[in-house]
């Protein structure tokens, strides 16, 4: 199978893992030692550090998920991720190298849904005998307003 | 989200009475749609310091920033003399932006697109394009005097790299608008150190400004709504701390200090405190006591609308402006220490997974907010009781207190008249 199916593959599931709400499930998709980071295309450009979630281990997406279903107070709410094509660049040591668009929609518990987020994962992918998972995934949005709050990832 | 339109029936400011004293807040206060062009006028445009922007962001002659002073939209400029001006920015000809970009370096003046009239960076209107016409023909009347016009212009203050502005001739020297307990924790954090921004995000409210301005005062809230403390068992109300208000009400600081006792059943029997959670990456909380003071987390608010906030080793400074009667854009400024190790950057990032848009402490404070504008919808008539730690706007010794909020309605209610 090409990379570009393949990491297409990953990213279906990916999705689904989110938007299925098996958030528990979700920290798979990375190696031990990742990175992951939510950003705005402003900051990204800027070269600013800092995301509004920035997790440079595995057991911090844990830690977030845990922290989502047990002590984070925010309505009822899901995403509906549709996920662009991958545009695979450099395979070196440390991965795959892809950039792929992404659109979000948020839908509330009182049945409203709005685009709640545009923007490209840019994506470093460890390739080994466990499969595709992600050693960088810096999720850069193309606006930097967010409404109300993020609390599921992206 | 508020999707209500309806007025309410207050036409105007004389018809709103506030019933009682500050442990009473009218819910109208929040939805009244004539209160925001008064609160520009009497608040953003009074007697305050605006919090403009960084001295950072404009280093040298030329650079400048656009920001908004409550809603209206102002530029921030360094001079050649490196002084920094600030004026609206709006165009003295037919009111178009002066600037459209947030930001800019080096510019020699500003040309307003629409007509090409001109401003120095202090906002003087310096010429006007074909003022005396083409051939002879047109242009303006030989009594126009590019001096006689130009946009509003703020005067502005620093304190530790920040930039404040004020359109009041009798705002107090920023020392003083402060006091000297909220003085004192500018310092504490900013003093002899140079910042720079390492994240910039705007959170929309679904809320009026108010409440987020009560919000960031209530520390009778922190450890009940953010559950992330508690449910790690890392925080408590019953720890250390306390409440300063400062002499004019509207700024206040809210501490909390590194616990003492290994076991504190305070929280018992609460939701906040079921079960036994553990963090399994403890780098989200190995806080360095950079300041050498057991202080962990610091709120500082400043009258009407800037916190500067260290919580561990994450720093941040929020602005939030009306965006409408139930509409706030709240400005996230994560910011770090110029001189800092690689790994106390590091420390930062992970630190500053409390705040923001997403932040394990502060993503529920975005939505309370609107969780008071749905739960007021009708409720004009109504009010807000807030008398914990009784009715006065005194500093007190415990976070179990609404008394930074009673302040900041002190001094809304003084600027306001009402
Ligand atoms: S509106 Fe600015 S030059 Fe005409
Ligand atoms: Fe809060």
């Amino acid at each position: 199978m090409s990379a570009v199916l393949r990491v297409a593959e990953l990213n279906a599931a990916y999705a689904q893992t989110i938007d299925s709400d098996r958030l528990e499930s979700w920290p798979d998709f990375f190696i031990e030692d990742c990175l992951y980071k939510i950003t705005s295309a402003d900051n990204h450009k800027r070269g600013y550090s800092a995301g509004i979630v920035y997790a440079d281990s595995r057991a911090m997406l844990r830690d977030r998920v845990t922290a989502l279903r047990t002590a984070n107070i925010y309505e009822r709410q899901s995403y509906r991720h549709i996920i662009g094509l991958p545009l695979i660049g450099a395979t070196n040591p440390s991965g795959i190298a892809a950039e792929t668009p992404f659109l979000v929609a948020r839908i509330m518990r009182d049945g409203r849904t709005d685009v709640f987020a545009t923007g490209v994962y840019l994506d470093v992918i460890r390739d080994d005998a466990r499969g595709l998972r992600f050693a960088e995934r810096v999720v850069v949005c193309d606006s930097r307003h967010f409404d109300t709050l993020l609390a599921i990832p992206l | 989200m508020s999707t209500d339109t309806i007025s309410p029936d207050h036409a105007s400011v004389s018809n709103l009475c506030w019933p009682g004293d500050l442990t009473r807040v009218p819910f109208w206060a929040y939805r009244d749609r004539d209160l925001p062009k008064l609160e520009q006028q009497r608040i953003f445009e009074g007697a305050v310091w605006n919090f403009l922007c960084l001295e950072s962001e404009i280093p040298d002659p030329g650079d400048w920033r656009a920001t908004v002073v409550g809603r209206t939209p102002v530029v921030v400029a360094r001079d050649a003399d490196g002084t920094i001006a600030a004026f609206e920015n709006r165009c003295a000809h037919r009111g178009a932006l002066i600037c459209l970009d947030d930001s800019g370096r080096g510019a020699k003046d500003f040309q307003c697109v629409y007509h090409a009239w001109c401003y120095d960076l202090r906002g003087n209107l310096r010429s006007v394009a074909f003022q005396r016409g083409v051939n002879g023909k047109g242009g303006m009347p030989p009594g126009f005097r590019v001096q006689d016009h130009g946009p509003r212009k703020l005067r502005t203050t620093t304190l530790h790299g920040l930039v404040f502005g004020t359109f009041a001739n009798d705002t107090p020297p920023i020392e003083e608008f402060l006091g000297s307990d909220v003085l004192a924790r500018f310092d504490r954090v900013l003093g002899g150190r140079k910042i720079e921004i390492i994240g910039r995000f705007v959170e929309v409210l679904p809320n009026n400004w108010k409440l987020y301005a009560e919000n960031a005062r209530d520390s009778y809230h922190a450890s009940l709504l953010h559950l992330f403390f508690a449910t790690f068992r890392l925080n408590r109300l019953s720890q250390g701390g306390g409440l300063t208000v400062s002499p004019n009400g509207g700024c206040s600081v809210s501490e909390t200090i590194a616990p003492t006792e290994a076991v504190d059943r305070s929280y018992d029997g609460m939701r906040s405190a079921a079960d036994d959670y553990r963090l399994e990456d403890l780098r989200m909380i190995d806080v360095v006591d950079e300041h050498l003071d057991r202080v962990r987390h610091q709120i500082v608010t400043v009258f009407p609308n800037f916190v500067l906030q260290k919580t561990q080793n994450a720093m941040a400074l929020r602005f939030f402006t009306p965006a409408g009667v139930d509409r706030t854009n709240l400005e996230w400024i994560f910011f770090a220490y110029v001189d800092d190790t690689p790994e106390m950057r590091k420390r930062r990032l992970r630190h500053l997974n409390l705040g923001g848009p997403a932040g394990f402490v502060s993503m529920e404070d975005g939505c309370v907010g609107g969780f008071v504008e749905r739960g007021i919808t009708t409720a004009e008539d109504g009010a807000a009781i807030v008398e914990m730690g009784g009715a006065g706007v005194e500093s007190q010794p415990t976070r179990a207190t609404e008394a930074a909020v009673r302040g900041f309605w002190s001094m809304w209610r003084g600027m306001m008249g009402i």
